[in-house]
């Protein structure tokens, strides 16, 4: 239970975050995608079920305060972070290369969606435009507060862990 | 037994199925919520009681620490500014003498189509922009007022005496403002010296250089140039008519020889949307 609650809270932190502060002191008009990070540090560090979860909240965050219909990024979210969860075998705690990869690439998956489904269709072309002033910035980005944020988010798991441990 | 890490183990269901589910769901979430207000409603309610307490806290705190900072660069800023400024009067001089001059022809115009000064007085009310888009590829903000406050869907949003945007989600205590930059965004505008109408659409790709787009312009004669203003036009259906969206920086013939297109710098900074002001009034459509 105090897990649910204190990831909850971690997600509305990274939203807010996201909403205010990230977004008054941009780098080049681009915003870092925190909710990005925990979704994905979730899947690493718990698995399937918890990456989903987490996603899928973070997600539907978004959707309610940015978009026009409900659940698209819970969608997006939710599979990034589900997907996140195949990795969890093959990551260490201790080893950072494997979180910057995996919140990359997430990061570049989910630029992708979101081009296709917010731009694409609606016959916008420029992939190559998109993908130098957007995309790369964006993940960029991400992957550098990943460095800051990421020491957190495992330190948070890990004191849940022993708590959960303590109590079983 | 202690199994390391999981503490629920009453939930036996697989993951790859709570998967789909959720999948489901969303889709189902994506469906009823393009069609009606069902699902909407409820977690709009709920999740602007929850996050929208904390965004006003941080965007006061934030608005304090902005105004510290700038107490430290605040020399810079004025001479800055000061220059600005003294260019803004040479400007506003030009200005005021065409509107004097507009003024006389305005006067008489009116009074032959017997037209109220209508365009200039909507009811306003002020909000706070609490929260930026999370995404960089669109361009909507949240502010601290919603239907408690009467805010309702379509009603436009300007700061200072330019257009921001429109009220495309609405909340008890929050709404969400689509600004009129972002990628999505198309309105029906009018060049205010020629009276020629032309359409407005935000465009990602110019969003970095302060530019919004226009297409569709039919000019004939040559009269538009830069510089000129473009308001809001009274064809449109859900902007108000006769507020500024910005000026004329760019003007070319398109291919067909017909119409023309060029960009927009708009009135409004967009960088710094602190305050803003919803109009209270809707546009009256025939349906």
């Amino acid at each position: 239970m105090l897990r649910r609650i204190v990831v909850f809270l971690m997600i509305i932190t990274g939203y807010l975050l996201q909403s205010t502060l990230f977004s008054a002191f941009t780098i080049a008009g681009i915003v870092p995608n925190i909710l990005m990070i925990i979704t994905s540090a979730f899947g690493l560090m718990r698995g399937k079920r918890e990456g989903m979860f987490v996603g899928f909240v973070a997600g539907l965050l978004v959707d309610v305060f940015f978009m026009n219909i409900l659940g698209f990024f819970a969608l997006v979210y939710m599979t990034i972070g589900y997907l996140n969860g195949f990795f969890r075998s093959i990551f260490y705690p201790e080893d950072i290369k494997l979180p910057m990869i995996m919140i990359g690439s997430s990061e570049l998956l989910y630029c992708f969606i979101c081009y296709i489904f917010l731009y694409l269709l609606r016959g916008r072309m420029h992939l190559g435009y998109y993908f130098i002033h957007i995309m790369i910035p964006d993940i960029v980005y991400t992957v550098l507060i990943t460095f800051i944020l990421y020491k957190g988010i495992l330190f948070i798991n890990e004191r849940l862990e022993e708590y959960e441990i303590r109590r079983s | 037994m202690a199994r390391k890490g999981y503490g629920r183990n009453k939930i036996s269901i697989p993951s790859k199925y709570i998967f789909l589910i959720l999948s489901i769901l969303c889709v189902s979430m994506m469906l009823i919520s393009f069609t009606t207000d069902f699902v909407t409603g409820p977690v709009e309610t709920v999740a602007g009681y929850i996050i929208v307490p904390f965004q006003k806290g941080i965007a006061t705190a934030g608005g304090w620490l902005t105004g510290r900072s700038e107490n430290i660069r605040k020399i810079n800023e004025l001479n800055e500014e000061n220059r600005k400024l003294k260019e803004k009067v040479d400007e506003l001089t030009i200005q005021i003498n065409d509107l004097t001059r507009d003024k006389y022809e305005l006067a008489e115009l009116r009074s032959l189509f017997l037209l109220d000064e209508q365009y200039t007085d909507y009811d306003k009310i002020g909000a706070r922009v609490i929260g930026k888009d999370t995404g960089n590829w669109y361009s909507n903000f949240v502010i601290d007022k919603g239907s408690n406050d009467g805010i309702k869907t379509d009603m436009n949003v300007m700061a200072g005496t330019g257009l921001v945007g429109i009220v495309t989600r609405v909340g008890p205590n929050w709404a969400n403002v689509r600004s009129i930059i972002d990628d999505t965004s198309n309105l029906s505008g009018m060049v205010m010296s020629t009276s020629d109408t032309l359409i407005v659409s935000g465009d990602l790709e110019l969003m970095d250089e302060g530019y919004i787009r226009f297409s569709q312009l039919i000019d004939e004669e040559d009269k538009v140039i830069k510089g000129d203003q473009v308001v809001t036009s009274s064809i449109s259906n859900k902007y108000l008519p006769g507020i500024s969206v910005g000026y004329i920086s760019e003007i070319e013939t398109d291919a067909n020889n017909l119409t023309k297109s060029g960009y927009i710098t708009p009135v409004v900074d967009f960088k710094k949307l602190g305050t803003v002001l919803v109009v209270t009034e809707l546009k009256e459509t025939m349906d």
